[in-house]
Formats: C-alpha cells, structure tokens, sequence
C-alpha cells in the first residue's frame, strides 16, 4: 500500500522521500499546541528551545559533530548558499567547485565568479571523482559533493582535503546522509549541508555543520538566532521533526542500506536484461555499484525522450525523474551527465530510478514488469 | 477520443482545452518549452507555464511540460539565423508549427497513446468534395491564422484539432471568462517569440552572426545611406536606412549580405510581374491548378491574384516584391490549397540588373541555383520548406 494514493509505485525518493511517520508525530504537538517562540524567555520559549537542542544533538551525531557546529537552516539550498558565499566573502583567493555539484552550489559559484570572484569548475572523471591536478594549490574555498543527487556517485573527500589542506572545504551531504556513514566520510569537509526531507523529515528545514574555527558570514542576519550564523525565527515543528528523522537515519542505516541495496541491485539487473541497449550510468558491465548510493539507479534508454518515458510511467503510476528539472517542470539538458562524457544523444534518453525507506519488493516487482513495456512505446 | 492539447497559456488554448472537455474527450494539457532564454512576447516562460498549469487544474485535467528547445534551436532558430545570413526573412512561427507543434509534437502524441494534437489556433480543417482536408480560415478573420498553418498536409490534419477556429475572439475571450479561467483577459501573443521587443532582431542576430554594414545604393548606384547590419534588411522596407528626407518614398528592392549591398528604389521599383519561389506545396497532392488563385503574402496581408508557373507566381498585375523566404500561400475562397516560399531575384547584388516590373524575364538557370542555395542553408535537415 502506497503512502500516497495518487502514486503507486514512488521510485523518487532522491527527490523526496516520504516522512516517517515517528517524525510527523513528532511535529504535530508543535503546530497544535506548543506555539512559543524559542527565543524568548518564558516557559512556553523554553520548551520550544529544548525541543530545538534536543534536535540539534540528533543532527550532531548523525553528522558527528558537537552540537554547537549544527545550524538549522531553511534546508539543503539554504546550507549550500550560506556555506560558499559565507566561506568566500572571508577569504580571499579561488573558489573551486566539482563540476557535478547540485545546482545550489554550482549557480551559487557562478554567480560569485560573476562578481569578480576566481571559481574554478574541476572536471570529473566516469565516476564522479573530482580531477585533483585541477584543483589550485591556493583554492580558499572548495565545494565537492559527499554524493551526487543525478547519479548517485559517492565521492572520497580525504584527497581533495589533503590536495590544499589551508582550503575550507565544504560538502553537500544532502543525498548522503541516509546512507553514509557521515562521521567517518564527512570528516574532511568543514562545512557540511543536509536537508531533512532526504531522510524522513519535513521539507523547508535543512542544516549546515560549520564545524569549529570555521569562520563562515551569515547570510540571513537580524535577530541573532543560532549563534548569529542564521537569523529567523526556528522552524520549530520542522526541527523537531528533522531532529527524529536524523536519530532514526543513524539508528537504521546499516540495516536500511543493504536492505534498499538488495532491491536496488535487483532493479538494475531486471532491467539490464529485459531492456535492450540500456546503459547503467557509471556502472560498468560488470555491474561493480560500490561507488554508487543504495537507492540510485540511473539509466540512459537510446532512442528515447525523457519525457515521453516520464509521461507513460507516470500513466501507469510510477513516479521517476530524468533527474533534473528546471522551475517550469520541464526536463533540461543535464550538466552532471555532460560532464561525467555521456553524450548528449545518450543523456535524452535518462532515466533516475531511486528507492528509499518505505520501497518495498512489490514496488520493484512493478517496475520490473512496467518500465519494459513503457520504454519499448517510446522507442516505437 | 484521447486528446492532447498544446497550451501555450493563453486564452485560445485555454478555451480550447475547456471545449474538448465539455465535449467528453479524454483530455490532456502539454506545454512546450520552446526556449530557455528572454522573451517578452508572452512565448514559453515560466509564468505562461504556471498560467497554463492553473487552468488545467481549474478543467480537472492532467498538465505535462515538454522540453522542446532542442528541436526549436534545430528546427526554427537555427535556420531562422541560417536565413538572415543569406539575406532571406524567414517566417519562424510556421517553422514552429511545421517542425515542432505539428511536426515533434504531433508524433510525440502518437507513441503517447493520443489520437489528436488539439491547439488555440484560429483556423478550422475543411474536408473538400474530393475527400481531401484542407487548412480553412478561421471564423473571426482578424485572428485568423490560416496561413501559418499552410503546409499541413491530409493526414496531419487528420490528426489535429482547433477548437475555437469557428469562433471570434471576443467569443473565445467571454467564454474564457464564464468558465472562470485565469486567462480570460491575458493579452494576445504577437512577434517572434524568441526575439524580445527590447532586444530586438538585429541585436538578436549580432550574437549570432557577424552582421555586415552595408551601403545603401539607389538605382543608379550611387550610394544614397548606409545599414549596420545588412543581415536584418527585408524588402519592402522604408525605414532605418540612413537616407536623408525630402524625396519620394523609397524602398528596399534587393539586400545582400555577401556585396554588402542594400538597393533601394521607388514604388514602382518594388513592384515585379513574377514572383520566384521554391519549395512549392498543394494540399491535394499531385494536383496542380492552372488557374488563378488567390495568394496571401503576409499572415493578414491584402490578397493579391496570381497564377503558379513552374517556379514563379505570375500576378495579374505587378505585385510588390516579397522577401526571400516568406511564404506565400494561395486559397480558394476561405481554403489553403497551395503554399511556397518565396525565392531570391537572380540579380540581387547590382542596381544595373535590378528587375522591375517593365524588366526582362529573369535568367531561369541562376534563378535556380540561388533558390536551391537559400533553401539548403534555410532546412540543414534537408527537408526543404513546408511540408
């Protein structure tokens, strides 16, 4: 039984996946009922701001980081932005960003090097690893996924920081954080970004990590809440919410991550046989996935239009992605894609496939018996 | 019948959705993304989207974005520019209906399941006697947009629906309004989509082209003004020419980039006895009439009489020139029965060959040899002119 009866078979959860319901319970007694204002002093301002903290240490040892380090944000975008733009207004010297970052970084990169600023876009290799003879050796700022939102591809940090160790070097953990181990993969970067309706929380609440002596501007200022890093009155209910999202992330993620890889693994081996001249975007034939999030299957189908396979999925109620849309729904040309060497032709024909928490063997039965069918109308 | 409806987020499309809803179709609603960069002509933006997605919702019907900009660059800007290049004024929003709403989008619907394409145009698909469907004007003749949609031939309108051709516009407007649609006053759409009224067409060719200056001669050859781009000059045209005031008007006659050269001459100079054109189409094929017909050079332009001979329209009296590459469609009575292109003077560089109407008979081998050369650079694709 689905969550949402207007879908049958949700393989998005990339681009949001469905809250756990220990969350929304979680949230609710702070929209009906407890309605103070963390900052303040009374009680009704203290029991916000205790449900506020007990959060953060949630978001802290998902992350493992000190509590302190955790600013709630308005979600991932809001992470990203505030991460560059802060890190870079303070130092001066290059920006370099990995060519594959979610658009918050890259759109946010660009526009600095609109501004006079030095950004440097380092290619990737067919796995998303990041050139490091790209990287200058005097990069202020560096932004490098910890795993990318198209594809999947999970990207070591520990080299990137030991290429320009004086760099602050910031990741985008947003996709990561219900699969990885944060405090060991994430432990390079300085500043790290999530966003809670990746992992089971509410949409419009996120985080940056700035981890201690990292001195990073406040893009939003006024009141002075969470340290002067993030003015605005707290998200409160959706904090709370993140903050059970985030313990139930950590408390599950082994079992959650060979579990959804099992399904995963038996998605992409079902459709490589059923669908001929499928590609498996950064897998090999071998079908070697190790360097790919448990959820991902991306999937370029030559002799498609995305969005023909997208329509005729979403008629027989599947719903999926090509991966990147812009603000009028339509798909767009994907730059992770171009930059990964799949060529243009290839990258009409993609598809993103990802599975989550709730995903079930009935959802990747259905698929299995669908998406075939589907995509041999598109070609006709 | 399963319908998909092209809604660009006006008023015609709108009420076009409503009508096929009303009639108990199976309706669907597509908006097509033609173009990713600045316009203001009420073409593809994110607002039009949103208004188009409004009114879906207001139908109770499913709403699709399509991303077309690859086939709009390939099959309408690209040879738009391509055109400019060679000197030609091309008319791109029957490219966009040729090559992407009724061409793209038209088999799109076919692998989706649909059995017509349905848009807001204001025209109508007339079945003739002989069995044939043929494009018909639409029923409010100020809106009536008959000759951008010449070239569609009997089986694509098989498949294509207007459903407002046989009404007026205020008709559509005040049904639009009754039906309570966020659109009803939106205002109509006009120019060329892709090229904003700020821009404008030779600022929009400049970042693609290297415009050439040209000089501005009179029929004797003398230089009489000068032009910053001779890419952006069409015949006919008076204006931005550099020419000092105080004579008798005068007109653009012949441009061609590759001298640099614009001519300029009187009214009469404008007007030829025979017009060239290329890629010649009839809507009953195979048929050609030998006879006069009436032919529109201009989407609302004053109907002209002529006779198609090989490849020239003969006038029943001399005609003002039309531009390279703007269509002339000719009808019966309210009905699209031929359609071509018009094609370049051999002698389009020099004042000394300049062709008037009291002027020889062109030279029919270097006639050709252009023609061909304009419609290659036009269609890359090589599907030469309409369809």
């Amino acid at each position: 039984m689905p969550l949402d009866p207007v879908v049958a078979t949700y393989l998005d959860h990339a681009a949001s996946t469905p809250m756990r319901p220990e969350a929304v319970e979680a949230m609710v007694p702070f929209l009906a009922v407890h309605h103070g204002n963390p900052s303040g002093s009374h009680a009704a301002a203290r029991h916000a701001r205790r449900a506020i903290d007990d959060a953060r240490d949630a978001v802290a040892a998902l992350v493992g980081c000190r509590p302190g380090e955790v600013v709630f944000t308005s979600g991932g975008t809001e992470a990203d932005v505030t991460a560059l733009t802060g890190a870079a207004a303070l130092r001066p010297g290059p920006v370099a960003v990995s060519s594959i970052e979610h658009a918050a970084v890259l759109d946010t990169a660009r526009g600095l090097a609109a501004q006079g600023g030095a950004v440097v876009e380092l290619p990737v290799d067919a796995r998303g690893q990041v050139d490091l003879d790209a990287l200058p050796a005097d990069a202020a700022v560096v932004s490098v996924g910890l795993a990318n939102n198209e594809v999947g591809t999970i990207h070591r940090l520990e080299a990137v920081a030991a290429r320009c160790p004086d760099a602050v070097l910031h990741t985008d953990a947003v996709q990561a954080a219900a699969w990885l181990d944060l405090p060991a993969l994430a432990a390079p970067a300085h500043l790290v970004a999530l966003s809670a309706h990746k992992l089971g929380g509410p949409k419009g609440v996120g985080a940056l990590v700035v981890r201690d002596g990292t001195a990073v501007a406040a893009l939003l200022t006024g009141g002075g809440q969470e340290r002067g890093r993030r003015s605005g009155t707290q998200n409160v209910a959706g904090i709370v919410a993140f903050g059970v999202a985030a313990r139930l992330a950590v408390e599950e993620r082994a079992a959650k991550a060979d579990r959804v890889t099992g399904l995963r693994d038996r998605l992409a081996v079902g459709l490589r046989a059923a669908i001929a001249d499928v590609v498996e975007t950064v897998v090999g034939p071998g079908g070697d996935r190790a360097h790919v999030l448990p959820g991902h299957l991306h999937l370029c189908l030559p002799g498609t239009a995305a969005d023909e396979v997208l329509f005729l999925l979403d008629q027989e109620g599947i719903a999926a992605t090509a991966a990147s849309s812009c603000a009028s729904g339509a798909t767009s040309p994907s730059h992770v894609l171009a930059a990964l060497g799949v060529s243009d032709e290839v990258a009409r024909g993609s598809l993103r496939l990802t599975l989550g928490w709730s995903t079930t063997d009935a959802d990747v039965d259905r698929a299995l018996d669908v998406i075939p069918l589907v995509v041999a109308k598109a070609v006709a | 019948m399963r319908v998909l409806v092209a809604m660009s987020g006006g008023v015609d499309s709108s009420v076009a959705a409503a009508r096929l809803v009303e009639a108990g179709h199976e309706v669907v609603g597509a908006t097509l993304k033609l173009w990713g960069g600045a316009s203001d002509t009420g073409c593809c933006s994110v607002a039009d989207v949103d208004d188009a997605r409004r009114v879906a919702d207001h139908l109770g019907i499913d709403h699709h974005t399509f991303a077309y900009a690859d086939e709009f660059e390939t099959g309408v800007v690209g040879p738009y520019v391509a055109a400019h290049a060679a000197g030609a004024t091309p008319n791109p929003c029957m490219a966009c209906n040729r090559e992407v709403k009724f061409g793209a989008l038209l088999g799109r619907a076919e692998r989706l399941g649909f059995d017509a394409v349905a848009t807001g145009h204001h025209a109508r698909v007339v079945t003739g006697a002989d069995g044939v469907r043929r494009v018909g004007r639409g029923a409010d003749g100020a809106k009536d947009q008959s000759y951008v949609l010449a070239g569609l031939d009997h089986d694509r309108l098989g498949r294509v629906r207007f459903p407002v051709g046989s009404s007026t516009k205020a008709a559509v407007r005040a049904e639009a309004a009754a039906l309570g649609l966020g659109t009803a006053a939106k205002p109509d759409s006009q120019d060329v989509c892709f090229i904003t009224r700020t821009d404008g067409r030779t600022r929009f060719l400049g970042r693609r082209l290297a415009l050439t200056p040209g000089v501005v001669v009179d029929a004797s050859g003398a230089a009489v003004g000068s032009v910053p781009a001779v890419e952006a000059v069409t015949i006919g045209q008076r204006r931005g020419l550099g020419l000092p005031g105080g004579t008798e008007p005068r007109y653009v006659v012949a441009a061609d980039p590759g001298t640099a050269t614009v001519v300029v001459g009187t009214e009469a100079d404008l007007r030829t006895a025979g017009q060239p054109v290329t890629a010649v189409g009839w809507a009953a094929a195979g048929s050609t009439l030998d006879a006069d017909l009436v032919w529109q050079v201009s989407a609302h332009g004053t109907p002209r009489v002529g006779r198609l001979i090989g490849d020239e329209v003969r006038w029943a009296s001399p005609e003002r020139r039309v531009a390279p590459g703007q269509a002339l469609v000719a009808y019966e009575g309210d009905v699209v029965v031929a359609w071509a292109t018009a094609a370049p003077w051999p002698n389009r560089s020099g004042p000394d060959d300049l062709v008037t109407s009291s002027a020889a008979p062109h030279h029919p081998d270097l006639r050709r040899s252009v023609g061909r050369r304009i419609a290659s650079e036009s269609t890359p694709d090589g599907s030469a002119g309409p369809v």
